[in-house]
C-alpha cells in the first residue's frame, strides 16, 4: 500500500479511534454501567465520576507505560544478560558492565560527554543571556531574536552539514571553501587545518554546532525572565549610580537565577542524548566518541545488545539526578 | 525604549553593533549553505560561497577546438570562439593538462604538427597551418578564465529526482512527511484528554501521576530502542511506518501532557464550574470548552512535535529501517555525507531541502513556539 495513503488512513483511524473511544466509553459508564436514574442515581453518579478520570487517562497511560516506563526496566534486564546463539540469552550479572569498563572507547566517550556537559550548557546559556539582554534594548530586537532563534528549527543533521562546510579544508595552495580555514589563512595561518581531525579540539568544534542550535532556546526563556524583573529594582540601582554592567550582573542575573538553572538543566538533558551531530560529522573518529553514539555502535553495528544496553543505562544514570530534581520540584508545586 | 534611543550614548551603539555581530554569527552559516545550493559544483569547489557575487578566476574544463577551415594568404586557417558568452575573460591558456597556464592571451604558440595557435582574452582563437588540417585531430585548449557570477536551479532538480546521486531526496521528502504528520496528529488528542483529567478532575493519585509524567519527560529514548524493537517484532509490526508512528506518539506524550496540563490548569475555574452546574458532563466540557480554549497550547505542542519528528534521525533509523526507499531526509543526508562528502552542490541542496519545511513552519508559527517553550520550562 502506498505509504501516503497508509498515513491518511492512520490519521483517520487514530483520531477517529480516539474520539470514538472517549465518546463511547463515557456513554457506556453513564448509560449502562452507572445510569444516573432510578434509585441508585446519586451513588451511580459518584461512581461514574470515580471511574471517569481513568477513562480519560487510559490511552495515555498505556502508551507511556509501554513506550517509556517498560523499556527502562527491559533495558536494565538486557544489560544484565548476554545474547546467545539461537535467539536465547543468559544472565551474566554485571559482566557487560565490566567488559564496557575495560574498553578505551567507553572512557573516551565518558570524557567527551563530560566536556560536552560543561561546555555546551555554559556557552548556550551565556550566549542566550547575552542575546536576551542585547535584544531587549533595541527596536529591531524582535527580528534579531527570531534570527538567533532560527537554528532551533534545523535538524542536528542539517546543522552538521551547515557546519561541515564551515570546517571544510582543501589542500594547501588551493582556494579554501571553508570559511574557518579561509579566515585562518587570512589572519596569517600557514597551512589549512583539518579542524575535525584535531584531537580534543575537534570536540569543541562539534559542540559549537549544538551551542548554535541551543542558544536561541536559552535566549527566548531568559528574555521572558528578564522582562519579568520588577522595574523598581533596576530603577533603584540606577539612582544609586550603578553602571549597566553592575545592573546586569548584580541586579538582574541574581533575580533570574532560577530560570538560568532551568535552562541549564534542559540543555544538559539534550547534551546527554547528543547523537546525530557526532554520527554525521565524525562518527566518533578522531577521539570524538560520545555515549549515545557509542551505544548506537554497540547496538546496531556490533549487535552487542548486552553492552549496548549497559551504556544506555549509563546515560539513564546520568539523567537520573535531573529527573529526581524535576519530580521533586513538580511535587512541591502541586502542594 | 524611547529613553534608550533618544540619548545615543556610545553604549547604545555598542549594543546595536554587538547584536548585529551576534545575528551575523547565527545567520551566516545557514546563509552560506543556501548560497552554495545555487552554485555549480565547479564554482563551489573553486571559491568560497562568500565570493559567489564576484567574478571568479577558475580553471575551465578542456575545450576541443572546432570550426571550418578557410584559406588565407597561403595558409589554412580555422577561427572561432571558445565560449558562447562574451563576458568570460581568459587570463591564461595552455595546450596540455600539465601546463594549463603556459601562455598569455594573444601569445602565439607552435603545436607539434607545425600549426600555430593563438587564443585572445575574449576567447577568440586562430589556428593556422601551412598544410590543410582537414584530417587532423583538433587540439584541446585549457583556459583559466574569469567567469561572471552565475546561479543555477539545476542542483535542486538533480537532487529531487535523484539524478546523479543514486538516492532520491524527493522520495526521502515524501517518507519524512509520511512519518511526521501522523506522528504529530495522533498524540494530540490522547494527550489532551489525559491533560484534562490531570488538570480538572479530582481523583486519588493525581499528584503522583503528574510527577510521573514530569519524570518521563527526561527519560532518554535511547533506552527504549531495543525493548521496543523486540516488542514490535513480537506483535508483528516489525519495522515500518506503523511502528515509527507509535514510537513517536509514545515519546511525544510526556511533553504533550505536561504542556497541555500546565495550560489547562490556568484556564478560569468559573467557566468550568458553571458548565458543571448547568449539567454538562466532563466529556462535553472537554470537547466544547477546554479544547477550543486550549488551542494555543495545542498549536505549541503540534509545532514541537512536528519539528522533532521531521528532524529526528535516531528513531527513524531504528524503527523505519535503513533501506533506500525507507530513509527519511536526515538519514539520506547522513548517507550522502558519507558517500558524497566532497560534492557540496549535492549536500548543500539536499540539506536545504530538508531544513526548508521546518524553517517555514518556524517562521510562520513562531509565536506559538515561543509560548510553548515558556509554558514548558519556566516555573
Amino acid at each position: 500500500m502506498n505509504p501516503a495513503l497508509q498515513a491518511l488512513i492512520t490519521i483517520i483511524v487514530g483520531v477517529g479511534g480516539c474520539v470514538g473511544y472517549f465518546y463511547f466509553s463515557n456513554l457506556f459508564i453513564d448509560k449502562v454501567l452507572f445510569p444516573a436514574t432510578g434509585e441508585n442515581a446519586g451513588r451511580n453518579i459518584n461512581r461514574a465520576n470515580m471511574v471517569r478520570p481513568w477513562l480519560f487517562l487510559a490511552p495515555a497511560m498505556l502508551a507511556l507505560g509501554l513506550y517509556l516506563a517498560y523499556p527502562v526496566f527491559a533495558t536494565l534486564w538486557l544489560s544484565l544478560n548476554q545474547q546467545m546463539p539461537g535467539n536465547t540469552s543468559q544472565f551474566v550479572g554485571l559482566a557487560n558492565y565490566t567488559q564496557m569498563m575495560g574498553e578505551s572507547k567507553f572512557w573516551e566517550s565518558m570524557r567527551n560527554n563530560l566536556l560536552w556537559l560543561i561546555v555546551v550548557p555554559a556557552l548556550s546559556t551565556a550566549f542566550g543571556l547575552l542575546a536576551a539582554q542585547l535584544t531587549d534594548r533595541i527596536w529591531w530586537g524582535n527580528i534579531a531574536k527570531s534570527l538567533i532563534f532560527m537554528p532551533m528549527a534545523i535538524s542536528f543533521v542539517g546543522a552538521s552539514v551547515i557546519w561541515k562546510l564551515i570546517y571544510d579544508a582543501r589542500p594547501a595552495g588551493t582556494e579554501q571553501i571553508g570559511i574557518l580555514n579561509a579566515l585562518y589563512l587570512w589572519f596569517g595561518g600557514t597551512e589549512p587545518v583539518q579542524w575535525l581531525q584535531l584531537p580534543l579540539w575537534n570536540n569543541l568544534f562539534l559542540m559549537i554546532v549544538l551551542v548554535w542550535i541551543q542558544a536561541g532556546f536559552a535566549m527566548v526563556i531568559l528574555s521572558a525572565a528578564l522582562r519579568g524583573i520588577p522595574e523598581e529594582t533596576v530603577e533603584a540601582a540606577v539612582i544609586d549610580g550603578a553602571n549597566p554592567f553592575q545592573i546586569f550582573f548584580k541586579i538582574k542575573v541574581p533575580q533570574i537565577m532560577g530560570t538560568i538553572v532551568v535552562v541549564w538543566t534542559t540543555i544538559t538533558i539534550v547534551v546527554l542524548k547528543v547523537f546525530d551531530i557526532v554520527l554525521a560529522m565524525t562518527n566518533g573518529q578522531w577521539e570524538t566518541q560520545v555515549l549515545a553514539n557509542y551505544m548506537f555502535d554497540k547496538l546496531f553495528r556490533a549487535n552487542d545488545w548486552g553492552v549496548g544496553s549497559a551504556s544506555a543505562m549509563i546515560i539513564m544514570l546520568l539523567v537520573l539526578p535531573i529527573l529526581i530534581w524535576n519530580v521533586h520540584n513538580a511535587r512541591k508545586e502541586m502542594r | 525604549m524611547t529613553g534608550d534611543s533618544s540619548r545615543k550614548s556610545p553604549l547604545t551603539w555598542a549594543v546595536h553593533l554587538s547584536t548585529l555581530l551576534l545575528v551575523a554569527l547565527w545567520v551566516l552559516p545557514t546563509f552560506g549553505l543556501l548560497v552554495s545550493s545555487f552554485r555549480t559544483g565547479d564554482q563551489i569547489s573553486s571559491s568560497g560561497w562568500w565570493r559567489a557575487l564576484t567574478t571568479q578566476e577558475q580553471q575551465v574544463p578542456a575545450i576541443r577546438l572546432a570550426g571550418e577551415e578557410t584559406q588565407k594568404d597561403g595558409l589554412f586557417v580555422i577561427e572561432g570562439r571558445l565560449f558562447d558568452n562574451d563576458q568570460t575573460v581568459v587570463s591564461h591558456w595552455g595546450i596540455n593538462s600539465r601546463e594549463p597556464k603556459a601562455f598569455e592571451p594573444g601569445q602565439p604558440t607552435t603545436l607539434e604538427g607545425g600549426q600555430t595557435l593563438v587564443v585572445q582574452a575574449d576567447g577568440a582563437f586562430t589556428l593556422s597551418s601551412p598544410q590543410s588540417m582537414a584530417d587532423l585531430r583538433m587540439p584541446r585548449v585549457f583556459t583559466s578564465a574569469a567567469t561572471p557570477p552565475e546561479f543555477t536551479l539545476n542542483n535542486y532538480t538533480n537532487v529531487l529526482t535523484g539524478a546523479g546521486t543514486g538516492q532520491s531526496v524527493g522520495q526521502a521528502f515524501l517518507n519524512t512527511l509520511t512519518v511526521a504528520i501522523p506522528a504529530t496528529v495522533i498524540p494530540i488528542l490522547i494527550a489532551a484528554f489525559a491533560a484534562y483529567a490531570l488538570a480538572w478532575m479530582e481523583f486519588p493519585g493525581r499528584a503522583l501521576l503528574v510527577a510521573a509524567v514530569v519524570g518521563l519527560l527526561v527519560v532518554p529514548l535511547q533506552l527504549a530502542l531495543i525493548p521496543l524493537l523486540q516488542l514490535h517484532n513480537a506483535i508483528g509490526i516489525g519495522k515500518g511506518y506503523l511502528g515509527i508512528w507509535l514510537a513517536h506518539t509514545g515519546f511525544g506524550l510526556p511533553l504533550a501532557i505536561y504542556l497541555l496540563r500546565n495550560y489547562m490548569v490556568g484556564l478560569p475555574r468559573d467557566i468550568i464550574e458553571n458548565a458543571r452546574v448547568d449539567g454538562a458532563t466532563d466529556f462535553q466540557i472537554f470537547m466544547k470548552i477546554i479544547l477550543p480554549l486550549s488551542f494555543p497550547a495545542l498549536a505549541s505542542f503540534a509545532i514541537f512535535q512536528f519539528l522533532w519528528t521531521w528532524n529526528d534521525l535516531l528513531v527513524a533509523l531504528v524503527f523505519l529501517g535503513t533501506g533506500n526507499d525507507q530513509l527519511v531526509l536526515t538519514g539520506t543526508l547522513v548517507n550522502l555525507m558519507g558517500s558524497r562528502g566532497g560534492d557540496w552542490e549535492i549536500l548543500a541542496t539536499s540539506a536545504f531541502i530538508s531544513i526548508a519545511v521546518p524553517l517555514a513552519v518556524f517562521f510562520a508559527m513562531q509565536k506559538y513556539l515561543v509560548r510553548g517553550l515558556l509554558a514548558g520550562s519556566v516555573k
